[in-house]
């Protein structure tokens, strides 16, 4: 890339190759934690009910 | 401003009103507000962390140290897609979202005041978004409304009031939800524009690799021959001042890193790189979008949508802020960037009005209007919540709706923000010194805290609130008695001392986080390994589900 010195090319290659990394995980992981879902928010939700109940 | 233009500005504004509106009609409790209800799509989450991520200083004053300094920047460009976008989501993203979900956590102080067990780790980090973040938020303040008063001609105090009035009623009514459905719009915009910006800067080049071919011609013949002229011959602050100190620091062109260990690549390196790079870790604004989606679905996403976002977003600032320097070699009479625009933060304005068509210049000042919006937005709200949830709430022994309290929260924190815009609009240096503050402060005082707390069972609150203790000391002393810039613009130590630095020679251009972090993680480590172990049916509930 044009004259850039070793450290600058270097700056100039990760940043692209940062961003490929990220698109490539972003397509691999897309809907790969499907299990997750199942996390459950009711506790969550409990206490805030509480809460709003109590005010 | 043509008809045209204004109704582009109504269309603009009636948009925000509107996703305000709507962020204001889906908000039904304080969990909304705080957190966005938890659901939030990934691309509108991703665009609210990227657009948040980017302020006007980072487009206007960052692509202007580009011009200045060269694309040696571009490892800060590295350093945002990879800590800030890939580890900030990939690795942090998911064990934050669960374990606020299992500590039923609102904000990040409130993570890492449950996580730890500790109210006054959550007021702590309360109170310094309290102290700090108005002063990085009248930054941005200062910058967004310069650029409204100067492209409109209307007076700085009036756009100040217009441009704050505009962003509070989303935030206030709207809450997380207003903020970040605005946020994915301005980050849209921003998004049109860099990429537009930067396609139209290389064509006006002659294509990709001539214009990066050009650098060393344009470096030899407008900086090469200040070699032997001494600084006393220049005046302070000229464009020809600051190239030669460039020089001194070590930096031997635009298309070259500055001489290893030299002033310049430690600023580059520490400062620029590393300083703001691994800084935006622990911010909190940016950290509680973790817990705003439903699953780690919607974090793999956001990986690669603001990745994109920010490779664009940022390499174009900061590409296009070095490249003005060939064109304005080529187009004006063979001066550099600085020889032509007067001044760093001047290069890109004055560049996107010479170099390229007015249409654009009206599509810019939107994208630079919604990177100081989107910033503000945020910061409102964290100050908001942290004024509200982590203050207020813990210091009161009654109860309190979250949500009333931290919409008198955004209140209280957009007052003290504008006033300090007000106060301190003719000394912006001072303002971006103490934005410098903030983000050494959190990172120092917050990651380590946030890093174990994610993933050390072994994490003691004791060496949690030792090792803040340590990161705020060593921060605050490094930046007010050594670093060069800190310590010169805030003055104290020449109050105190007479002299800007109590150290000498290169280390003053050491970034205090690079001192201050590896001692503050130390504290935590030692300490936690020489203390009790927390309570560990408690640990066990933060990861376990």
């Amino acid at each position: 890339m044009g004259n850039f010195d070793f450290g600058v090319g270097l700056a100039f290659w990760l940043m692209n190759a940062s961003a490929v990394l990220c698109i490539v995980y972003g397509v691999l992981y897309w809907n790969k934690d499907k299990q997750e879902k199942a996390i459950d928010m009711t506790t969550w939700n409990k206490d805030e009910d509480k809460i709003n109940e109590e005010l | 401003v043509t008809f045209f233009e204004n109704s582009i500005i109504i269309l603009y504004l009636a948009s925000l009103g509107y996703l305000g509106f709507l962020g204001y009609k889906q908000t039904k409790n304080s969990a909304d507000y705080l957190l966005a209800g938890r659901d939030t799509h990934p691309f509108i989450m991703a665009m609210s962390y990227g657009a948040t991520f980017i302020s006007t200083a980072a487009i206007v004053g960052f692509g202007g140290v580009a011009a200045w300094l060269g694309n040696a920047i571009l490892w800060l460009t590295f350093a945002n897609i990879f800590i800030g976008i890939f580890i900030a989501f990939a690795v942090f993203g998911n064990p934050t979202r669960k374990m606020g979900l299992r500590l039923n956590a609102h904000t990040f102080p409130e993570f890492l005041g449950k996580r730890y067990q500790s109210k006054f780790i959550q007021m702590s980090g309360g109170v310094l978004i309290l102290f700090f973040m108005p002063l990085y938020t009248s930054a941005v303040l200062i910058g967004g409304t310069q650029f409204v008063a100067t492209y409109f001609g209307v007076d700085y105090h009036i756009a100040l009031l217009v441009f704050s009035t505009i962003i509070t009623g989303y935030v206030l009514a709207g809450g997380l939800k207003g903020v970040m459905f605005t946020d994915a719009l301005q980050g849209v915009i921003m998004f049109v524009a860099m990429a537009m910006l930067l396609v139209m800067t290389i064509y006006s080049l002659g294509g990709m690799e001539s214009a990066f071919s050009k650098f060393a011609v344009v470096w030899e013949h407008t900086v090469a021959p200040l070699a032997n002229t001494p600084m006393k011959e220049l005046k302070p602050g000229s464009a020809d001042f600051l190239m030669k100190l460039s020089m001194n620091w070590g930096f031997q062109g635009w298309d070259k890193m500055p001489q290893f260990l030299s002033e310049g690549w430690l600023f580059i390196v520490t400062t620029i790189t590393m300083g703001v790079g691994l800084g935006v870790l622990a911010q909190p604004q940016l950290v509680v979008r973790f817990m705003t989606v439903k699953s780690k679905n919607e974090l793999n996403r956001g990986v690669l949508i603001g990745g994109i976002f920010i490779f664009v977003v940022m390499g174009s600032a900061y590409l296009v802020g070095a490249l003005s320097n060939v064109w304005y070699y080529e187009f004006n009479e063979g001066k550099n960037a600085l020889q032509s625009a007067g001044g760093i933060e001047k290069v890109i304005p004055h560049f996107i009005n010479s170099a390229l068509p007015k249409w654009f210049s009206f599509i810019f000042l939107f994208a630079l209007i919604s990177a100081a919006m989107s910033t503000l937005s945020s910061q409102f709200h964290t100050m908001g919540t942290a004024f509200g949830r982590d203050f207020f709430e813990q210091l009161s022994s009654k109860q309190f709706n979250s949500l009333h309290v931290t919409r008198f929260g955004v209140i209280v924190m957009i007052i003290i923000s504008v006033g300090l815009a007000y106060q301190f609009d003719n000394q912006p240096a001072v303002i971006a010194r103490s934005t410098a503050v903030f983000f050494a402060l959190c990172a120092s005082i917050f990651l380590p805290a946030y890093v174990g707390g994610l993933f050390w069972k072994r994490m003691t609150k004791k060496g949690v609130i030792a090792s803040m203790f340590v990161g705020a000391f060593v921060s605050t002393f490094w930046l007010l008695f050594v670093h060069f810039q800190e310590a010169k613009v805030l003055g104290l130590c020449k109050i105190l001392f007479g002299t800007n630095s109590l150290l000498s020679g290169k280390i003053i251009f050491v970034d205090s986080l690079v001192i201050a972090l590896p001692l503050s993680a130390l504290t935590a480590v030692v300490v936690s390994l020489l203390t009790k172990p927390d309570d560990q049916a408690h640990v066990n509930k933060c990861f376990n589900d």
